[in-house]
C-alpha cells in the first residue's frame, strides 16, 4: 500500500506566510487564554483534597451535594460525576495537616447513610507542596529545551536550534490554550504530557530537519527554500504516518486508558496534531527567515572537508618523515 | 540463509527479555519482578514534613532545666530565668557567683553565650540548631519505620526525601479505616512521662489558671478519657519515656487491655527511688500530655515495671505498645501529600491501561502488515521484542510500573515503530531510484541512521529532565520512556537489519509489492 509517492517537490515555501498568520494568531491566542482566563490548576498545584468514591449503583447526588454543604471543611467544594454515573469526584481547595483523622475520614463520615459506596481514592497535597511542584515543574520545561537547544546546536547549526525550539514553544503554548480553553484540570500527569509533547514534536521536527541537512549537501539548487521543498516533501509520508500512527495509540489511551488518564492523553492528542503540522510548516520556514544561507553553508562545508584534507595530507608526510 | 552477528544480537535480546519478562507476566514465584506502583495495586503514599522548630523548643527548654538543675545543686542564686524566642536568659545575684556560673555553662557544648554584667543571654548555636533539626529527622525516619515494621505490613518505604521530609510508601491496604490506624500509629508522639501529682494544691485544680500552675513549677493536663477532668502534676517529669525497654500488650482482672511496660535499670532505680520516698502520693502515668491513670502509690515499687491503663480497645492498646517500643518522637510529623488509593480503582486503573495498550498495538501491527507487506511484518517483530525488553529490563532493576508508566509503553508503541517507518520509506526511495534491494536496505538504514539517532537523543533528553525532575508516577512515565527508546535502537535499527541481511537473497524478481508493498515498474531485485 502506498498512500504518499514523491513525484516532485511540493511548493510549501511560497505560502510561508499564510501558516505563520495562522500560527501566531494561534499562539497569541493561546496566551491571551492563558494570561487572562489562566490554568485550571489542580489539587497537585493548588493544594487542595480529592476524594473520589464510587457508588454501588447510581450516585444519589442530591443527597451527596447536600451533605457536603453542611460541611465546614468542605466549603466550596465540587462535587462531580467522574467517568460513570455511578462515581464521583469530591474536591476542596482545603487540605489538612493533620495524619491522625484527615479530610478523607471526614468524607467518609460525612456520606454515611447517602448509599453504598466505597472511597476509592484520597489525594491531599498541602500547598507548600502544591507551590514546590510548580516550581519544579516550570524547571522541568525549561531545563528539557536548553537540553535540546545545546544538542540540536551540536548536530546541526545554531539558527536550527532556534528554530526547533521556536516550533517547540509553539506546539507547547498552543497546548496549553488548548488546556485552558476546554478547561483541562492541570496536574502533574499534564506536566509529564507537556514534555512528552516537547520529545514528540522535536522528533518529527529532527526528521524533516536531517533531510534538509542532507538536502544542503544534494539538492541542486542553491535556494533554501527549494531545498526545503524537497526535503520537506520527501519525509511527508513518514511524518504522516508516524503520526497518525501515534494519533491513533493516543487516541485508544483517551478513549479506553480510563477517566484518571483523560487530561494526560488530551494533551497529548492536540500535542500530536499541533507537533505535526509545525514540523511541516512552521519549523522549516523560520530556518529561512533567520537568513540561513545555502551558499555560505556550502562554502564552509567544502572548507572544513579541505581543511580536513591538509590535515590528513600534513599527517600522512609527518608520518613519512617529510616534514 | 546465513546468520549474521546483528541477527544474534537480535535473538539474544529476545531471548533476554523473554526470559527475565516470564516472571512479571506469569507471576512466577521466581525471578526478579516489576514492582506495581500504588496507583495501580492499591495504597497509601505520603510526605511528611517534620516540626522541627518543636524539636529545637524542646531542646531548648531541656537545656534551660539542666542549666536551673546545676545552678541549684551549687547553691547558686539566679534571678528571672526565662525561656523566650528561642534564648535562656537570667540574672546572677551574687558577683562572686559568675566565675562558678561560667564553669557551668562551658561543660555545655552547642551553645552562645551573651553576658552584659551579670545577666546571661544563652541561645543555640547555628552549627546546633541545624544538627538538631538533622537529628529530629533521622530520628523521625527510624521511628516511624520501626513502628510500621513492628505492625506487620509487607514492605512499608520510610525515606528521607530532600532536606525536610519523609516520605512514607505502605502497599496492600485494603480499607480506609486501616489507612486511618496507620496513620494514627505514626502520628503518635508516644511521650510516655510518669509525674508526680502536685498534692499540696491539687484540690484547687479546677479553679486554677495554667499560668497560676506554672508560678509553682505545675502543668494542669487532662484525663485521657475524660477531658473534664484536670490533674494538677509537677513540670519535671520524674521519668521520660527514654528509660524505657518494652511494652506489651496484656490483660487485667477485668480482662481489659493494658500496656505493661519495664524500665532499664537507671529508670527503675530512680523509679523505686520516688515510690519509696512517696508513700500514699499519687503518682501520674502520662502519655502525649494526657493523663491515664493516677493511682496512689503504696509501698515502693522495685524491679523497675509500670502499667498503662485506662480504657484501651485492644487495637489502640496495641498500636500504643508499638509506638512506645519504637521511641518517642522528638518533632511532631505533619501531612504535606497524602495519595491513598484503593485496590479496587488499582485493578481498574491495571484493566483500562492493558485494553488501550492491547488494541493500540494491535492497530499498529495491523497498520504496517497491511502498508509495508512483510517490511511491516519484520518492524513488527521488533515492536514485539521491544515491549518483552522493556518488562525484562525494568524487571531486571525492580523498577516501578506505574499508570503513567503504562501510558509511556503505550506511546512507546506508537514511537518505537516510527524508526521502521523512516527506514522503509528510505529503502522505497532507492528502490524507486532504481536501485538493487541489497543495495536499497543498505543505504536505507545509512541514510535513515542519523534522523533516527538524532530524534531519539532528543526525546531521551526531555525523558531524562523528567526523571530527574519528576516525582513518583511521573518519574515512571520517564523510566518506560527512556527503556523504550533505547530499547528500540536495539530492536528497530540492528535486529531489523539484521534480519534483512538474512532474507534479501530470497527477495524475488518481482516481489517488491509482496516484501515492501510498492509496485516499481520494471522491476528491479
Amino acid at each position: 500500500m502506498e498512500l504518499f509517492r514523491y513525484k516532485k517537490p511540493i511548493p510549501l515555501m511560497a505560502k510561508a506566510k499564510i501558516f505563520f498568520a495562522v500560527s501566531i494568531i494561534a499562539v497569541l491566542a493561546s496566551w491571551a487564554l492563558i494570561a487572562f482566563k489562566g490554568f485550571n490548576y489542580g489539587i497537585d498545584f493548588a493544594g487542595g483534597t480529592l476524594v473520589q468514591v464510587k457508588y454501588e449503583g447510581k450516585v444519589p447526588l442530591q443527597k451527596v451535594r447536600e451533605a457536603v454543604k453542611a460541611s465546614k471543611t468542605f466549603e466550596g467544594a465540587s462535587v462531580n460525576y467522574f467517568g460513570s454515573e455511578d462515581e464521583i469526584v469530591i474536591k476542596v481547595r482545603t487540605s489538612s495537616k493533620k495524619l491522625g483523622t484527615d479530610i478523607g475520614d471526614e468524607a467518609r463520615k460525612l456520606l454515611e447513610g447517602t448509599g453504598t459506596f466505597e472511597i476509592r481514592r484520597v489525594d491531599m497535597v498541602g500547598p507548600k507542596v502544591g507551590s514546590e511542584l510548580r516550581e519544579k515543574g516550570l524547571m522541568a520545561l525549561v531545563l528539557a529545551i536548553a537540553g535540546i537547544l545545546l544538542y540540536v546546536s551540536f548536530r546541526f547549526e545554531w539558527r536550527f536550534a532556534v528554530a526547533s525550539v521556536m516550533a517547540l514553544v509553539h506546539d507547547i503554548s498552543i497546548a496549553m490554550g488548548a488546556l485552558v480553553l476546554f478547561n483541562v484540570e492541570v496536574n502533574l500527569d499534564i506536566l509529564a504530557a507537556l514534555l512528552t509533547i516537547l520529545g514528540y514534536s522535536l522528533n518529527d521536527t529532527i526528521i524533516v530537519f536531517d533531510r534538509i541537512r542532507e538536502g544542503l549537501t544534494t539538492v541542486r539548487s542553491s535556494k533554501l527554500a527549494d531545498v526545503i521543498d524537497e526535503s520537506v516533501t520527501r519525509t511527508l509520508s513518514r511524518t504522516t504516518l508516524t503520526s497518525l500512527t501515534t494519533f491513533f495509540v493516543v487516541l485508544t489511551l483517551f478513549a479506553m486508558g480510563g477517566e484518571i488518564i483523560h487530561g494526560f492523553s488530551f494533551t497529548l492528542l492536540v500535542g500530536i496534531v499541533v507537533g505535526t503540522y509545525s514540523s511541516i510548516f512552521i519549523a522549516s520556514p523560520l530556518l529561512m527567515m533567520m537568513g540561513f544561507d545555502v551558499e555560505k553553508y556550502r562554502q564552509k562545508l567544502a572548507e572544513k572537508k579541505k581543511r580536513e584534507q591538509e590535515k590528513e595530507k600534513l599527517r600522512a608526510m609527518y608520518e613519512q618523515g617529510t616534514v | 540463509m546465513k546468520l549474521n552477528y546483528r541477527v544474534l544480537v537480535f535473538i539474544a535480546a529476545a531471548i533476554f527479555g523473554l526470559a527475565l519478562s516470564a516472571p512479571s507476566l506469569l507471576s512466577l514465584a521466581k525471578g526478579p519482578k516489576i514492582t506495581l506502583g500504588l496507583d495501580l495495586q492499591g495504597g497509601l503514599h505520603m510526605l511528611l514534613g517534620v516540626d522541627t522548630a518543636e524539636a529545637i523548643r524542646s531542646k531548648i527548654k531541656s537545656l534551660a532545666s539542666s542549666i536551673k538543675y546545676a545552678a541549684e545543686d551549687e547553691d547558686l542564686i539566679i534571678d528571672e530565668f526565662k525561656v523566650r524566642d528561642g534564648k535562656i536568659s537570667f540574672e546572677l545575684l551574687d558577683k562572686d557567683d559568675i566565675p562558678k556560673m561560667d564553669e557551668i555553662l562551658k561543660k555545655i557544648e552547642g551553645i552562645a553565650i551573651g553576658k552584659e554584667g551579670m545577666k546571661y543571654t544563652i541561645s543555640l548555636t547555628p552549627e546546633e540548631v541545624a544538627s538538631v533539626k538533622k537529628y529530629a529527622i533521622t530520628q523521625a525516619v527510624d521511628t516511624i519505620r520501626n513502628r510500621l515494621d513492628q505492625f506487620g505490613l509487607a514492605e512499608p518505604t520510610v525515606a528521607k526525601q530532600g532536606a525536610d521530609k519523609i516520605l512514607v510508601e505502605v502497599p496492600g491496604i485494603k480499607t480506609p479505616e486501616q489507612e486511618q490506624r496507620i496513620r494514627e500509629l505514626i502520628a503518635k508522639a508516644a511521650h510516655l512521662q510518669l509525674m508526680a501529682i502536685d498534692e499540696e494544691r491539687a484540690a484547687r485544680v479546677d479553679q486554677m489558671t495554667p499560668a497560676e500552675a506554672a508560678k509553682y513549677g505545675d502543668v494542669i493536663l487532662p484525663d485521657a478519657q475524660n477531658p473534664d477532668r484536670k490533674y494538677l502534676v509537677k513540670e519535671i517529669p520524674i521519668l521520660d519515656g527514654s528509660m524505657l525497654t518494652d511494652a506489651r500488650v496484656a490483660f487485667d482482672r477485668n480482662n481489659q487491655p493494658v500496656i505493661n511496660f519495664s524500665l532499664n535499670s537507671q529508670g527503675a532505680q530512680i523509679f523505686g527511688d520516688f515510690t519509696g520516698k512517696n508513700v500514699g502520693k499519687r503518682l501520674a502515668v502520662v502519655l502525649d500530655n494526657k493523663v491515664y491513670s493516677a493511682p496512689v502509690i503504696r509501698e515502693r515499687i522495685g524491679g523497675g515495671s509500670g502499667q498503662i491503663s485506662g480504657g484501651f480497645s485492644v487495637k489502640e492498646a496495641h498500636d500504643v505498645a508499638i509506638a512506645l517500643r519504637s521511641g518517642a518522637l522528638l518533632a511532631p510529623v505533619f501531612m504535606e501529600e497524602k495519595r491513598s488509593v484503593g485496590p479496587s480503582l488499582g485493578a481498574d486503573s491495571i484493566k483500562a491501561s492493558m485494553i488501550a495498550l492491547i488494541t493500540g498495538f494491535l492497530a499498529v501491527v495491523l497498520f504496517m502488515v497491511l502498508y509495508y507487506g512483510i517490511a511491516g511484518v519484520i518492524a513488527d517483530v521488533a515492536l514485539v521484542v521491544n515491549l518483552f525488553l522493556i518488562l525484562a529490563v525494568m524487571a531486571l532493576f525492580g523498577a516501578t510500573l506505574t499508570l503513567p508508566g503504562m501510558a509511556g509503553i503505550v506511546l512507546t508503541v506508537g514511537m518505537a515503530v516510527d524508526a521502521n517507518v523512516i527506514i522503509n520509506e528510505r529503502i522505497r526511495e532507492l528502490l524507486y531510484e532504481g536501485k538493487s534491494v541489497a543495495k536499497a536496505i543498505e543505504q536505507g538504514y545509512a541514510n535513515a541512521f542519523s534522523a533516527i539517532l538524532d530524534a531519539n537523543i532528543t526525546t531521551l533528553i526531555a525523558a531524562v529532565v523528567l526523571y530527574a525532575y519528576g516525582t513518583g508516577p511521573i518519574k515512571g512515565f520517564a523510566i518506560t520512556m527512556s527503556i523504550g527508546i533505547l530499547a528500540s535502537m536495539l530492536t528497530a535499527i540492528l535486529g531489523t537489519h539484521g534480519i534483512w541481511q538474512m532474507v534479501e537473497q530470497k527477495i524475488e524478481k518481482g516481489g517488491l509489492n509482496k516484501w515492501f508493498g510498492i509496485k516499481v515498474a520494471g522491476g528491479n531485485a
